[in-house]
């Protein structure tokens, strides 16, 4: 074997405190090294032409190079060396800024620590065999989960762009949180009037297929191949024959049901139709508050129903579908704000959350768009607003900014004095943070077009005055004075979680999160929509806090990226698969437990039970290698015999 | 922090703002609170309240702590906040509002500097133009501090500084001024403004 090795400078980020020179000298005294150097930049273009030079002027066999974290730059040598003529797994990289040059100080230490990894990449390429990739078909096929707005411009883009769609909503209509706001920032232009016509083409386009009332069960399978199973919950109503007429709803005895499209602010009915303009525009039933599901007596809707939809023996439905990637679109919910004792924690009526106030400012909210406190429903005159409730809050372990609340804090007090002239909205804030377009010249016009009083500091409680009043204590630091505003409502801007469940779906979906449930980006920069499992992509909320028009660019991002990925027949998959040697498979059974992709089966095999791995499923996560007692499975590119070799190598010193 | 909280409903004159605003000719909600005013200020070394908690103080009203404040006499009316004023807000123009109001109101919280200007406004009345000695010699019978910045004199006398005779101004320009004070002071009790 001939190796060539080369050293990274990466400017000063590694020559800085390693002598590369030295150690691409030292690199020649190894085994099978015939050439080594050190080089400026090696994955700028000047780089890889060395690299690629070196292997045709050495008749080089292999390649390591030292420099950087193979996460980045390993797919970039690997494509340097293919173009070279070698095979991509005849190649090795050692990390010799992240794990040496970022670390230390010491020169020389640093230096004979490079070396040594250095010579551990050397030892394990001389293990390496040539690896080849096997191709394999792709259902053009997307399927999306949820049906706000990132996840309907997800859709929509992706069926114009002749992909079949499959979305499914956990709730009985597409929308999202978009459909419970009143207006949008900064334009304060209706937010049905620009999201209905959306949800209304999710509805007719020939390429979407809407599951509403569905979740996500299971899915298994692998990028291009994903097999999918969707529970669809029961709504105790045939949709086919459903109209959405709104008979059912009007006759419905049973009236005190909290409404959830409404935030429970107002009550519903326990069969009933989330709002006027929902899709698909269908009724469903609460089976919590139904009188004919709780006590047996009544099955007022099925007698009135025109077209017989109503089935009280109605189950849920599971769906078996096949598609090729998915885009995961769940959005978000509010974080549980009842911890703030200080704020009430719940026991104060008037005192709601900022999307409780959008269904009061809302035409066809449970008010009709008349704003109405909640405890005696008159109209209040003095309202006040406080920011970072559940944001920017180590003390209950949420030190996150929630992003869009200064935004829709400001949209709400113009709001306010629109639909009450008379009205005076106080603010409560920490900072104004409003980048964005437009953004900034809005707030501002809260404040002096529309008179809102900001005050700077957080509150440190709120006490009813027994009169009606509620009694909102904060301070002003920016004059340094402690303030009292006695007001008749107290709307929280709420700070924000992923969806309930949604790290349910990321276990399923085999992708990460952080504490908050948010689903992790590849790259925080650099590959903001893909996940680190191939063919999942991420868009809108799910992935960390977003306004409207950053989800719905999230949304057509990720529809970019599953058109792109469709845009190839057949996809390659990773040969860094693990392989059972049969001689040495005593057919026991454990990889195929433990194999958390399902990639492994029993086969027959000369007359003999045999493990065998499913190359297209298999995820090369060496679980199964781990567990083999008789090490007949092997992952390869880190055989035994691959890592032993580092191990040796490094031990010798 | 003050011990009692300020009642932002009741505690506040929001007849304040608007007067001030209307005399100023200054929105005062354009104010966002940047501090620029105060980083500037070079007289902000005597005051209580800092310009910018002074901008503050009037957008919520705060009359009684605006008017009783030292700063807004205190300041030397060089303007430097307003031209610093991200929100093109004349501060200097406010604060002279706010003094004028003081003023009115009987609430002047730093004696000596209304009897400074009107020692300073006196000569200008008398002679059409300042009179350096007169101003001083005024002032110090008004204040009763005889020997105040007497250590500035010899300086100030061999520079030709203080000139022991009022300047003339010609073609009758004392008289003119002097009209104009009369204008005023008839306006003022006319309009029931203190003179």
């Amino acid at each position: 074997m001939r190796i060539g090795v080369f050293v990274c400078h990466c400017g000063s980020n590694i020559a800085g405190t390693v002598d590369c020179k030295a150690a691409a000298e030292s690199a020649l005294s190894l085994p099978d090294v015939v050439y080594a150097t050190d080089l400026m930049y090696s994955c700028a273009e000047p780089g890889q032409a060395a690299i690629e030079k070196a292997i045709h002027d050495y008749a080089l066999t292999g390649v390591v190079v030292a420099s950087c974290s193979p996460r980045m730059h390993e797919p970039t040598f690997r494509r340097t060396v293919e173009r070279a003529g070698l095979n991509r797994y005849m190649f090795e990289m050692a990390n010799i800024r992240e794990h040496v040059s970022w670390i230390g100080k010491d020169k020389v230490a640093n230096t004979n620590k490079a070396c040594e990894l250095i010579a551990m990449a050397v030892a394990k390429l001389r293990n390496d065999r040539p690896l080849h990739s096997q191709s394999f078909d792709v259902t053009k096929k997307v399927l999306i989960i949820g049906g706000g707005i990132a996840g309907i411009q997800a859709a929509l883009d992706c069926a114009d762009g002749g992909i079949p769609v499959i979305l499914v909503e956990r709730e009985p209509t597409i929308g999202g949180k978009m459909a419970k706001l009143d207006k949008t920032f900064p334009t304060v232009d209706c937010s049905a009037c620009i999201l209905g016509p959306k949800m209304v083409d999710v509805a007719q386009h020939p390429n979407i297929t809407l599951y509403a009332c569905s979740e996500v069960e299971d899915i298994t399978g692998y990028v291009g191949n994903f097999d999918v199973t969707i529970r669809k919950k029961t709504t105790y109503v045939d949709w086919d024959k459903c109209t959405g007429c709104g008979a059912c709803t009007e006759k419905c005895p049973s009236k005190n049901v909290p409404d959830r499209f409404n935030e429970n602010v107002g009550l519903t009915t326990a069969i009933n139709i989330p709002f006027p303009q929902a899709i698909p525009k269908r009724a469903s039933i609460n089976p919590d508050y139904c009188r004919k599901l709780t006590t047996g007596k009544c099955g007022i809707c099925a007698k009135i129903c025109p077209t017989k939809a109503i089935d009280y023996e109605r189950k849920d439905e599971l769906i078996n579908v096949k598609v090729g990637s998915v885009i995961a679109a769940t959005g978000y919910d509010l974080m549980d704000w009842t911890v703030y004792e200080e704020y009430g924690g719940g026991r104060y009526p008037d005192v709601i959350t900022s999307l409780q106030y959008e269904r009061l400012l809302n035409a066809s909210g449970p008010t009709g768009g008349h704003i109405k406190r909640p405890s005696d429903g008159k109209e209040p005159k003095r309202i006040v607003f406080i920011q970072c409730v559940g944001s920017r809050d180590k003390s209950i372990g949420r030190p996150l900014c929630s992003g869009f609340c200064c935004m829709y804090t400001a949209k709400q007090a113009v709001l306010t004095k629109d639909h009450i002239p008379d009205s005076q909205s106080y603010v409560f804030y920490m900072d104004i943070r409003a980048a964005g377009k437009l953004y900034d010249e809005f707030t501002r016009r809260a404040v002096e077009e529309y008179g809102t009083e900001y005050i700077r500091g957080r509150v440190s409680k709120i006490y009813p005055d027994g009169n009606g009043q509620l009694i909102v204590c904060g301070s002003d630091t920016l004059l340094g004075q402690r303030v009292e505003v006695p007001c008749d409502l107290v709307v929280l801007a709420v700070g924000i979680n992923a969806s309930k469940g949604a790290s349910h779906l990321a276990e399923k979906l085999r992708i990460s999160y952080d504490q908050y449930g948010f689903f992790l980006e590849g790259h925080p920069k650099l590959r903001p929509v893909e996940t680190n499992t191939a063919g999942v992509f991420l868009a809108g909320v799910c992935q960390g806090t977003k306004d409207i028009p950053s989800s719905v660019a999230q949304g057509s991002a990720a529809a970019a990226k599953v058109l792109s990925l469709f845009a190839r027949d057949k996809l390659e998959n990773d040969p860094q698969i693990a392989h059972v040697n049969a001689a040495r498979c005593v057919a026991c059974g454990k990889c195929i437990r433990c194999c958390p992709f399902g990639a492994i089966r029993e086969e027959e095999f000369r007359g003999q039970l045999k493990a065998k791995v499913i190359d297209t499923v298999c995820q090369g996560c060496g679980l199964c290698t781990a567990t083999c007692p008789q090490g007949a499975i092997q992952l390869s590119h880190a055989t035994d015999n691959e890592i032993l070799a580092e191990v040796n190598q490094l031990c010798q010193f | 922090m003050q011990d009692t909280p300020l009642n932002i409903v009741q505690g506040r004159d929001l007849s304040f703002i608007r007067e001030v605003e209307a005399e100023s000719g200054q929105k005062v909600s354009n104010c966002y609170q940047c501090g620029n005013c105060s980083a500037g200020c070079p007289a902000a070394f005597t005051y209580d309240l800092q310009t910018n908690q002074i901008m503050r103080a009037v957008q919520l009203g705060l009359k009684d702590k605006v008017l009783n404040s030292k700063s807004i006499w205190m300041c030397l009316s060089c303007s430097t906040c307003s031209l610093r004023c991200p929100n093109n807000i004349d501060v200097a123009n406010v604060m002279e509002t706010l003094r004028h109001m003081a003023r009115r109101e009987n609430r002047v919280n730093v004696p000596v500097m209304n009897k400074f200007w009107l020692s300073f406004l006196n000569t200008v009345r008398a002679f059409g133009r300042s009179f350096e000695i007169g101003t001083m010699v005024l002032y110090m019978l008004r204040s009763l501090r005889l020997t105040t910045d007497v250590d500035l004199a010899p300086g100030a006398l061999s520079k030709g500084k203080l000139g022991f005779k009022p300047h003339v101004v010609p073609d009758g320009g004392a008289k003119a001024v002097a009209r104009i004070f009369r204008r005023y002071e008839e306006r003022a009790r006319r309009e029931g403004v203190r003179p």
